[in-house]
């Protein structure tokens, strides 16, 4: 279902609006237009939808207005002209009275610098957007608490919020927004100022946060490796236009032009890696040897609920899934190769990564990377897909 | 040869002045009468109770209060009982008081009026404009001049000398008021809005509480220039250690000018220091 629906919105900083929007349906460039007209394009004819419980990240670098086209969603900035939806219900044309109570119940934003108030204490801050909206003492400071327990902060709530480190205050940003309990969640270059572990960290909690909360989160950032980690969906734009919208795969595979192709070169590793540099130690179990016991104790210990078979010469054999075992286990056989199944991608470790992203796609088991029959490792898909966001060890 | 610049008539702007200044006073008349006399009798019933105060018992108030202020450090108290009763000893106590008086008012007005004006500055660029040089000139026209109208509107005493200390004392206020709430980061007015707080809810929840301290600052400047006003209202007839100054300077008394000028330093350094450390503890 659709929650947010921008319809040809366009923001133009300055005076002369209107020359200024006739440049840009001239496909002019943002600096001819500010020589000519004086006006600064924030954002041009931008629509796009975002479902509920999708996390829709708009991604471009400085100066090519993201970050206003955040601010028009919840209409810290005027747009100049176009529509925005939520839940149906027209932002752009809304009074004053209707706007903030949309603020106060639909939507919450998270900030790049935290915008935490220095005055208040954690608790205080988190309470905020619920005492703006005067709900009484004791809801607020539960609700407050619940989120800064969520937030594992709990412990600090009486401290000021210099008192704590980058990583920390944004997750106190974080919980600020959530104790609102909002629908949709605004985050505007929210990780951008952490360091890259703590980055990471936060980016896995928000996406786990979305897994079991479901909110519709708009995450704008400048990182495309940060936009494929976590967005289902991306918005790639310059110069205050969107020049592609779709998934991570679609915009790796197909750029819908040149700037976005030059944009994800950099980060498109699948032309220059093989199955070697991305495989890990696969979870085996040897068929000459073991039985179906030793297989299910063994995917206790790996946590996993499947194991590839080998022989002594660590040929692959196929692989065993935990239901298999079971039986085999129950039926009293002493052997697993009955059980074995055999339909198992396999890839030389000199494939390409966007060959292994092929045959990985629609493959229900990891992917084995053999040589000449023997095992070497295996690929699991969550790998690929990080191997294709990062882009440091290339460089 | 009569130059070019020769040849224009003069233009009657003293003239002009003067004409809106009789208006002025015949128009509002009554109110300014309202004004004198009410003003007058309650800030002259204020500085008898000031002086009916007991002087221990004021100097070991104020002594207390440096000491609690400053966070129970012992310098400003040890100056403060000192100074206070340097003064006393002068035989200068009654005019200390009537001078902290007309201070305290002074202040107290500008404050009432500059917070308030200076909020209005922040928020909208039109009052900015409209404000600023308004206040270049309060600042920069000789403390002299506004002593006129201060005679026309109010007479003489202590309600002219209040009218002319706040309009010369009052520009900090303002001024530092605005730029402290404009100061307040952008993120965090947007933090602000993006909750839904109403213009109130922002203002008394966020701006102010982070302007505070700026804005302590233009407070505390705004004391300060109004007691620098103190010697200048006394020749319009505000009592206090003003009037010590002026005579003194008229005998050329110097040893009495000295001691009068030296009692309001004292005051001054106790009042600045006081309201600094009310900033500092406040953080």
């Amino acid at each position: 279902m659709e929650k947010i629906k921008v319809e040809n919105v366009s923001k133009i900083f300055g005076r002369n609006i209107k020359e200024a929007s006739r440049l840009v349906s001239e496909q002019r460039s943002k600096t001819d237009i500010l020589k000519e007209t004086g006006a600064t394009v924030g954002v041009y004819d931008a629509s796009f939808t975002v479902n509920e419980g999708e996390i829709f990240v708009i991604m471009g670098l400085s100066g090519s207005g993201k970050s206003t086209l955040v601010r028009l969603l919840n209409r810290l900035i005027e747009p100049t002209s176009g529509n925005i939806y939520i839940d149906g219900a027209n932002i752009a044309t809304m009074n004053k009275e209707q706007l903030r109570k949309v603020r106060r119940e639909k939507m919450s934003m998270v900030f790049q610098n935290f915008g935490l108030f220095p005055h208040r204490t954690l608790l205080q801050n988190t309470e905020y957007g619920l005492e703006i909206r005067k709900k009484d003492k004791e809801t607020r400071r539960k609700k407050a608490e619940q989120a800064l327990e969520n937030a594992g902060l709990l412990a600090y709530k009486d401290q000021y919020p210099n008192q704590l480190s980058g990583g920390m205050q944004q997750r106190v940003g974080l919980a600020r927004a959530l104790a609102n309990d909002p629908e949709i969640l605004l985050m505007d270059e929210a990780f951008s100022a952490l360091d890259p572990l703590i980055r990471k960290e936060m980016q896995d909690e928000l996406i786990e946060l979305q897994e079991n909360v479901q909110k519709t989160i708009v995450f704008i950032t400048h990182d495309l490796n940060e936009a494929l980690r976590i967005g289902d969906r991306i918005a790639i734009m310059k110069d205050g236009q969107i020049m592609q919208i779709g998934t991570g795969e679609e915009i790796l595979t197909s750029p819908a032009n040149d700037y976005v192709r030059n944009f994800v070169e950099d980060v498109d590793r699948s032309k220059v890696l093989t199955a070697e540099n991305i495989m890990v130690r696969p979870v085996t179990i040897n068929i000459d040897h073991d039985g179906p016991k030793v297989a299910l104790q063994r995917m206790r210990e790996e946590e996993v609920s499947l194991l590839l078979a080998i022989d002594r010469q660590r040929n692959l054999k196929g692989y065993v899934t935990a239901d298999d075992a079971l039986k085999a286990a129950k039926e009293g056989k002493a052997n697993l190769s009955e059980v074995l199944q055999q339909d198992i991608n396999t890839v030389t470790p000199e494939t390409l990564i966007q060959d292994v992203f092929n045959v990985i796609y629609d493959s229900p088991t990891p992917v084995a990377v053999v040589k000449d029959k023997r095992l070497l490792g295996v690929i699991i898909r969550g790998v690929v897909i990080e191997a294709l966001a990062k882009n440091e060890e290339v460089e | 040869m009569d130059s070019i610049l020769d040849k224009m008539n003069k233009i009657p702007l003293a003239e002009w002045v003067d004409d809106a200044m009789s208006w002025l006073t015949t128009t509002f008349r009554t109110s300014f009468t309202f004004i004198k006399d009410n003003g007058k009798a309650v800030m002259e019933q204020t500085a008898d109770w000031l002086k009916d105060v007991p002087a221990i018992v004021f100097i070991i108030a104020l002594v207390l209060l440096a000491f609690f202020i400053t966070g129970k450090k012992f310098g400003l108290s040890i100056f403060t009982l000192l100074g206070l009763l340097l003064v006393y000893n002068q035989g200068l106590w009654p005019q200390l008081m009537d001078t902290f008086n007309l201070v305290i008012y002074a202040s107290l007005l500008s404050v009432i009026i500059g917070v308030p004006t200076g909020i209005l500055m922040a928020k909208s660029d039109t009052a900015e404009k409209i404000i600023k040089p308004i206040l270049d000139f309060m600042q920069t026209m000789p403390a002299f001049v506004y002593l006129i109208p201060a005679v026309a509107f109010f007479g003489i005493g202590l309600v002219p000398g209040v009218f002319a200390s706040i309009i010369f004392a009052l520009p900090p206020t303002v001024r530092m008021t605005n730029l402290g709430i404009r100061q307040v980061p952008k993120e965090l007015v947007e933090a602000t809005d993006s909750f839904g707080s109403t213009a109130s809810q922002k203002l008394f929840k966020v701006e102010l509480p982070l302007a505070k301290s700026t804005i302590m600052a233009g407070i505390n400047q705004t004391v300060m220039l109004a007691l620098s006003m103190v010697v200048i209202a006394s020749m319009i007839g505000a009592d206090g250690l003003g009037r010590n100054v002026v005579s003194a300077l008229q005998r050329s008394q110097a040893g009495a000018g000295f001691v009068a000028g030296i009692s309001l330093v004292i005051l001054a350094i106790i009042l600045d220091r006081l309201t600094q450390s009310l900033n500092k503890q406040k953080k």
